[in-house]
């Protein structure tokens, strides 16, 4: 097949004529950018490669060998997927999208915050993952004392958090130029996205970078003998709820902004996303607590008023569905579809980077609904610490947002490095995403079934003692096992469609459009406040000091005995 | 700001039944004491619970007809009592603290689910009114045995 009939393979499946246009990122941007990236495919693959391993560990089909436990697979699991390859990738994602909505081309300096938290967050990667191969850092994402790993693994950390920063800072930088450049201009809708994640990022991960560096880093080198275990997982939830939205906010970004001009239809409005987002930042923070519903320490007022401040969220995620859904449906009238469903027939089904999202958008339905069970007081109580709560995160983030990532790769890596989407790559993209549902509705849906019986997250191989309970367990887990399968299955082709984007794909002769959808005409330019951050950071750093200064105030006051470390592993 | 008037039908049933879901949730927190595990209390250190009241005397007591008060201790990789055994419809108040790290005890097929924290004493009450042998699971990662850290309930059919 000639490069011209590949080109014109892609323009069609985009749906539109207009799939090549001259933009073309800088030589010195793009670096960074893939960089970013790179790193990031890097993560996932020892991650999954770990999440695999235990899994099958748990459900009895392998042992593993005595210098590998499966608590260390896990904490390799957690840390270099939740942690490391989502910040590096959603770093990438977003400076992608500055540079290109934000004038084109980042300055020196931008570049080069870029690229000091790029290293920060390597070295920090780096640190933390050798801490755990050696098994002195097997404490899981969430490293809750008084478990103590060595000091190293929370310096690491440390590092993932502030270099992230500077990445933020150049992307804030690359913000206000443009705004003084652009004066009374409505920004870039992509790029007014971006900054609403990364203040959020800034707000949430403040919380555990004071959790990390002055309560454990000072306990874990010995200067400090006692550590107060509550206001510590305080600390990490007020940022770790968050950080579920700091992985979602990039994937409605991709749906809001990318994917109009994917289908070929126009941007719905251009204020409404505007302000779901702000609605995230101002929600996601003040809510921690419906993750410590069923711990002491905390009176039952604070919990249940962040419920309701949790509950708030439904606001924006309908806003989302609807905007997205109306996207879909005016861009396949537009190629004349008729009656009451038949646009949904009209849209590009045969494109991966459609497909895969999609498929996202779909079980983000029901896995939303079940995160309203969760965070919901006293419904938290037959699912709390289940393997349901496993289930839950592996359908929202490793469904929802994953699949909405896989699919951004798919153009992304061809626009940076001029390699084709070939038709080949693009079927395979498909046979990925559909692998990767299935697989995940099989691992995460049998979750939340035998989570719901009570079987707990984080656990080793156990019968319980020939308990008939725990039997009934493990016959739920060979399902899970068997979805595992396929997902790390599903790894490894997508890993071979990333190489061949990366090294192989043949090169196309004309640039590559970045899928940037156009707002519709109608759509009223958005009021000025929602531009004016002072105001909304003001309410998010306000909304939390209501939600979080008694109760913190009373832990620090009531002064708890503090806990001396161990080491239980 | 512009919204389409199917989006505002939209948005109505959305949130007024989020509301409805939310005073529910209230009122059965509220007017049925309904809420999560929790507790108040503080114990001495960690490390020295197990000599210091009410801890020193771990197990099962009863403190009028058909109520009883578990305390428990804690620790890795196990509970102490590590089973208690109770005539069918009996109401349990559990008392637990660890004298080590962070544990679970979650009793399935109940609704008793505790997180456990040194320093602190968690508080349920849960009544039981089917008999059977209740397993009573670590559900917080504590160590490299957190698998094996199990106990038991039993609620024996009184005759």
């Amino acid at each position: 097949m000639s490069n011209k009939s590949q080109h014109d393979m892609t323009a069609d499946m985009s749906g539109r004529n207009d799939a090549f246009t001259d933009f073309q990122f800088q030589k010195d941007d793009r670096k960074l950018i893939i960089a970013f990236i790179s790193f990031s495919f890097i993560a996932i693959f020892l991650g999954a490669l770990a999440g695999a391993l235990q899994l099958l560990q748990r459900s009895g089909w392998i042992q593993l060998p005595s210098w590998l436990t499966y608590y260390q697979l896990l904490t390799a699991h957690g840390v270099l997927l939740a942690l490391v390859f989502t910040t590096f990738f959603i770093m990438g994602f977003l400076y992608s999208g500055v540079v290109r909505t934000l004038d084109g081309k980042l300055t020196p300096g931008e570049r080069k915050l870029g690229w000091i938290g790029f290293y920060l967050m390597a070295t920090g990667t780096i640190m933390a993952t050798i801490t755990i191969l050696t098994d002195n850092g097997t404490v899981l994402y969430t490293f809750y004392a008084p478990m103590q790993a060595t000091p190293w693994f929370y310096v690491g950390l440390a590092l993932l958090i502030i270099g992230s920063w500077f990445g933020a800072f150049g992307m804030f930088a690359a913000y206000i130029r443009w705004r003084k450049n652009h004066k009374n201009e409505t920004s870039p809708l992509f790029a007014y996205m971006a900054v609403a994640t990364l203040i959020l990022w800034l707000h949430a991960s403040l919380s555990v970078a004071i959790e990390v560096v002055v309560m454990l880093i000072p306990w874990a080198f010995g200067l400090v003998e006692r550590v107060d275990v509550t206001l510590s997982r305080t600390l990490f939830w007020y940022f770790g709820h968050a950080l579920v939205y700091f992985w979602l906010l990039p994937a409605y970004i991709y749906w809001y902004v990318n994917i109009p001009q994917i289908v070929g239809g126009k941007i719905f409005s251009n204020s409404l996303p505007r302000l779901t987002f702000i609605l995230l930042i101002l929600f996601s923070i003040p809510v921690g607590f419906h993750h410590q519903l069923t711990e002491p320490g905390i009176e039952s007022f604070w919990k249940f008023l962040q419920v309701v401040l949790t509950m708030m969220v439904v606001v924006p995620s309908l806003i989302t569905a609807f905007s997205i859904i109306a996207t879909f449906e005016l861009a396949g009238r537009s190629r004349g579809a008729r009656g009451l469903f038949g646009w949904v027939k009209k849209l590009p089904w045969k494109d991966a980077r459609f497909f895969a999202a999609v498929m996202g958008m779909i079980i983000f339905i029901p896995a939303g609904a079940g995160g309203i069970i969760n965070a919901s007081f006293q419904l938290n109580q037959m699912v709390h610490n289940t393997w349901w709560v496993t289930g839950h995160f592996h359908l929202t983030l490793g469904t929802s947002v994953l699949l909405t990532f896989f699919a951004i790769t798919y153009w992304l890596i061809p626009v940076l490095n001029g390699r084709t989407f070939t038709k080949t790559l693009n079927k395979l993209g498909i046979v990925q995403a559909g692998m990767w549902t299935i697989g995940m509705l099989l691992m995460g849906g049998v979750m939340h079934i035998v989570g719901l019986l009570g079987a707990p997250r984080r656990t080793s191989f156990s019968t319980y003692g020939d308990h008939e309970l725990g039997l009934t367990w493990l016959s739920y887990h060979q399902v899970i096992a068997a979805g595992g399968v396929i997902l790390f299955l599903s790894i490894i082709l997508l890993l071979y469609i990333w190489y061949n984007l990366l090294f192989v794909a043949p090169k196309s002769e004309k640039t590559i459009q970045y899928p940037i959808g156009v707002i519709n005409e109608q759509a009223e330019h958005p009021p000025r406040i929602l531009e004016r951050w002072s105001i909304w950071i003001g309410v998010s750093i306000a909304l939390s000091f209501i939600a979080y200064a008694i109760p913190i105030y009373q832990l620090i006051v009531s002064d708890a005995p503090g806990s001396l470390p161990f080491r239980s592993w | 700001m512009h919204m389409p008037k199917l989006e505002k039908i939209w948005l109505a049933i959305g949130s007024g039944s989020l509301a409805v879901f939310l005073i529910i949730t209230g009122m059965l927190a509220v007017y049925m004491g309904l809420n999560p595990a929790d507790g108040m209390k503080h114990t001495v250190e960690p490390e020295n619970v197990e000599t210091t009241e009410p801890f020193n005397h771990p197990g099962l007591e009863q403190i009028g007809p058909n109520e009883y008060r578990a305390t428990i201790v804690s620790f890795v990789f196990g509970y102490d009592p590590n089973t208690i055994t109770v005539p069918k419809g009996s109401t349990v108040h559990f008392q637990v603290t660890s004298r080590d790290v962070v544990h679970g005890l979650h009793i399935p097929g109940t609704a008793t689910n505790m997180m456990i924290a040194p320093g602190h004493i968690t508080e349920y009450t849960q009544t039981f009114n089917e008999p059977g042998e209740y397993l009573m699971v670590c559900h917080e990662y504590c160590g490299i045995g957190h698998q094996v850290m199990f106990g038991k309930v039993i609620v024996e059919d009184t005759v």
